[in-house]
């Protein structure tokens, strides 16, 4: 126990100087302290909401564009604090490092205290134990030696260390238990840190990449060849696994049994595809879908995004093929009705055509739109353009075209050229153009392909920390004290039941069920005393 | 395919089990009534009577025996007898109102917001009704009834939806792991967090010195506190576990673990909130009432998550199904 000293009140508060070491220690002290913790973990809290209410960067970069777009000084100001990036902002960083920091300082002590506690023996039993709070007196027929025997079995059955019997102690047991409750804490604590470590190694060594793949289409797994790649700070992109996967089928299907806004959700999502782990080696085939991912070594291959793409070829005015085209639409709602481009460089002057795919076409009052998801009644919208389709060679968008230096073609009663097609048709170009045939249509996949060292120590750390967790919140530390009293001593008349017994406990923490299992144990020794009379 | 019997028969289950709780619900309300003013009339000298009688009573006697401070028997029980077993019979149709819906579309009825609601709902009546099988908890119930009505109610008036197929992204086996142990640990923090409000209200009571007679039917607020504890460090370990199959399960879907999609920022807050209620209630210098107050806090964002979030956040956990 400290005691709190206060001196007379005449005398002037003298503050004891705190050199840099001092104030150096104290603020460690302040930062391991339980207090502390508990601020940072509330302020940990409170910091993390941001994140649920701005969009992020991280997580949808064009509606954060959009978002400043709509409110400008809003935007820049949220902006200015980090707000769209908050689990990257610095404030975000300086509470979670703060709260690592100050859960190392409470782990290593701790871990002192127990290892040292767990080596020492149980503290000597109080001199009255129906003070303390939990405590129950019996009276047994049995010497008290019979009864003292059988206390230290029945406590030592329930996993309790003894105290070694002490001169002039000889009839009163010590014991404690639950160390295991401790063992879990710091176990649970360690496991936090070691989840936030592995989340760091994924972070540093980690790659996600994505790509949209057409039906029939190879691709082959390399830096170059992906659509996106985002690799963490220490990546080497020489190390990507080369694999290569072509998707053979689609299978997508949409409800059309529920009503309202359950019509038309997607209900299954799944690919056939042949793969090779690396070039040269065997070919697989592989089925993979939502919550189906393929793995190759430490990359795994996910289906995230499923559209339409069209098959269109194009012949020039003298009938000469331009080529055919496979062209990706990126569906814009939850019909699928997509935007795409088709672009035809051979063509002289360049050719483009930039408009819609609907798989299921109606023409509502403001334009034509799409009902379903599926394919019941396909329709492909293009405008004409002609010119240049890569102005000052930029880099653009393969499923938008840059009309900066293209100019829309007329037909020749002055209206702007629209062409709508099914699959099948053909029609011709404005001005003796060419033509353009709609041939087919088929499905692209779109796959993230994600490569995490941390992945499985992260798995692992949780796993064990649930364990601490579980462990802590269920194990009691209970010390729990006896003391015999001999025949006579506690008033006990010459009767039958004449050994005294008086047992407590004492629990860290809350334990409501304390009094219950030093009711057991009295029960315990009961037994086992009768049964000992009885052999 | 959906079979549109079935469905229905679930929709006529659920809104048996919304009445049998009504009953129930006021039932309970009655045996509050009852033995509130037995054990205010009882304790004219001190309050402590009441408190000492029905606490120690809570707190399991020692062996030395309790002698009831008066001769007085004690007050009658045929209420709330009454509301618990009107409860269990809520808690049955319930149960089948669920299983009809996940017989109707051949998956685990788990798959919306509406299914979640029930689901919650059901969790917390078992819970309850099996809780109150091995102990003394007829005080417990109106506050057990009434919220589940509420939750079902809102269910049925606001996110109510019709029997189909899943979306693709839920059709896997961590559907059924994540979602009904969610739903479990959301249980337990609602009754967790009825328990936490009338400690609260108690212990207010007893500083003003007027405890009113629906509060003297409870226990002492000492072990209102202790039970309050004891459910959140049943909920802590389950959401903790939600947490992590909710990681798996996204690593496998969306090829991450966590990206801080709106859903999981929440689920996350929710977790912290109630690991700094269980800090702050080891914390010395922190009072329990203040520690309590986040454990209501962690509920708060329970519900904030249900609602706000499920409804008006984008992000990649668009499953309302509204
Ligand atoms: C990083 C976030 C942290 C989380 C999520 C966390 C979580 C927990 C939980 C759930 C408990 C169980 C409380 C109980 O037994 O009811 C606990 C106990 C404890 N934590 Fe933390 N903790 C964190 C950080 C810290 C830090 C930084 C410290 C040190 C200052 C700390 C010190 C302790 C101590 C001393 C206990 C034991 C309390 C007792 O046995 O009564 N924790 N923690």
């Amino acid at each position: 126990m400290t005691q709190t000293k206060r001196g007379p009140a005449h005398e002037p508060i003298t503050q004891p100087r705190l050199g840099l070491v001092g104030w150096l220690r104290w603020m460690w002290r302040q930062l391991t302290s339980m207090r502390t913790a508990l601020m940072l973990l509330m302020l940990l809290a409170v910091a993390a909401v941001p994140g649920s209410i701005w969009p992020q960067r991280s997580v949808d970069p064009p509606r954060v564009n959009e978002f400043i777009r709509n409110n400008p000084t809003l935007g820049e100001w949220l902006d200015r604090f980090g707000f769209f990036d908050v689990y990257s902002s610095p404030w975000f960083a300086a509470i979670y490092l703060l709260l690592m920091v100050s859960l190392i300082g409470c782990i290593i002590p701790r871990a002192g205290v127990h290892w040292r506690a767990m080596r020492a023996l149980p503290p000597r039993a109080p001199r009255n134990l129906t003070r303390l709070e939990a405590h129950a007196t019996t009276e047994l027929s049995a010497d008290p030696e019979v009864v003292l025997a059988a206390t230290r079995a029945v406590l030592s059955r329930r996993r309790l260390r003894i105290r070694r019997p002490e001169e002039g102690r000889e009839r009163e047991v010590a014991s404690e238990g639950g160390y295991l409750k401790e063992t879990g804490n710091l176990v649970f604590h360690i496991s936090l840190l070691a989840v936030i470590v592995s989340v760091a190694v994924g972070h540093l060594w980690g790659w996600r990449a994505e790509v949209i793949l057409p039906e029939g289409e190879t691709f082959t797994s390399q830096a170059g060849r992906y659509d996106t790649l985002q690799t963490g700070p220490w990546v080497d992109e020489g190390s990507i696994d080369p694999f290569s996967l072509r998707i053979d089928r689609l299978d997508v299907e949409f409800e059309t049994d529920a009503g309202g806004a359950q019509f038309g959700a997607p209900r299954l999502f799944e690919a056939t595809a042949t793969t090779t782990a690396e070039p040269g080696a065997p070919e697989q085939e592989r089925v993979f879908g939502v919550n189906n991912p393929l793995h190759f070594g430490g990359t795994s291959v996910y289906l995230l995004g499923n559209g339409y793409a069209t098959v269109t070829s194009v012949t020039d005015g003298e009938g000469t093929s331009l080529g055919t085209f496979t062209t990706p639409f990126l569906p814009q709602d939850d019909n699928y009705a997509s935007t795409g481009a088709i672009k035809i460089p051979a063509a002289d002057p360049q050719l483009g055509f930039y408009g819609v795919f609907l798989p299921t076409l109606r023409f509502a009052d403001a334009g034509p739109v799409s009902d379903f998801p599926g394919l019941v009644d396909p329709a492909l919208l293009l405008g004409v353009y002609e010119g240049t389709l890569f102005p000052g060679g930029r880099p653009q968008s393969v499923y938008t075209l840059d009309t900066a230096q293209m100019e829309q073609l007329v037909t020749e009663e002055d209206e702007l050229s629209r062409l709508l097609l099914r699959p099948g048709d053909t029609m011709e170009l404005p001005g003796d153009r060419g033509t353009i045939v709609f041939e087919d249509v088929i499905r692209w996949g779109g796959l993230v392909v994600r490569h995490d060292p941390g992945r499985i120590p992260v798995l692992i750390s949780s796993i064990v920390l649930l364990g601490g967790l579980i462990t802590m919140l269920t194990v009691k530390r209970r010390r729990v004290f006896v003391r015999v009293t001999r025949p006579g001593e506690g008033g006990g008349g010459p009767g039958e039941r004449h050994t005294g017994l008086t047992i407590a406990g004492l629990a860290k923490g809350s334990d409501p069920n304390l009094q219950d299992y030093l009711d057991r144990i009295v029960e315990d020794i009961e037994t086992a005393v009768a049964t000992k009379d009885t052999a | 395919m959906t079979n549109q019997t079935l469905a229905q028969a679930s929709d006529i289950a659920v809104w048996a089990s919304m009445v049998l709780l009504t009953v129930a619900m006021l039932a309970f309300a009655g045996h509050l009534a009852v033995t509130g003013t037995r054990a205010r009339s009882r304790s004219t000298d001190a309050q402590a009577t009441a408190d000492s009688a029905v606490g120690s009573a809570e707190q399991s006697g020692s062996v030395a025996v309790l002698t009831p401070p008066e001769v007085e028997p004690a007050p009658s029980r045929r209420w709330g007898v009454i509301g618990l077993q009107v409860t269990w019979l809520a808690t049955f149709a319930l149960i089948a109102g669920i299983a009809l819906r996940g017989l109707s579309v051949s998956r685990a009825p788990l798959g919306n917001m509406y299914e979640f609601a029930v689901a919650a709902a059901m969790f917390t009546l078992v819970v309850y009704s099996a809780w109150a099988l091995r102990k003394d908890r007829l005080w417990l119930g109106l506050f057990v009834t009434l919220p589940v009505l509420l939750i079902l109610g809102a269910a049925k008036l606001s996110w109510y939806t019709e029997a189909s197929q899943l979306m693709p992204s839920l059709n896997s086996i961590w559907l059924v792991i994540h979602v009904s142990v969610a739903t479990l640990s959301v249980a337990l923090c609602v009754i967790g967090c009825a328990l936490a409000l009338l400690y609260l209200a108690k212990d207010r009571a007893e500083h003003k010195g007027e405890v009113p007679g629906w509060l003297a039917a409870l226990p002492s607020s000492p072990s209102l506190e202790r039970i309050t504890y004891g459910i959140h460090i049943v909920a802590f370990p389950l959401w903790t576990f939600t947490l992590i199959a909710g990681a798996i399960w996204a690593e496998q879907a969306w090829g991450r673990y966590w990206g801080w999609d709106p859903k999981e920022v929440w689920t996350f807050v929710i977790w912290v909130v109630y690991a700094a209620y269980l800090h702050a209630r080891a914390t010395s210098g922190w009072h329990p009432r203040k520690a309590t107050w986040l454990a209501v806090a962690g509920a708060g964002c329970i519900l904030i998550n249900y609602t706000i979030v499920n409804t008006f956040f984008v992000g990649w956990h668009s499953y309302s199904g509204i």
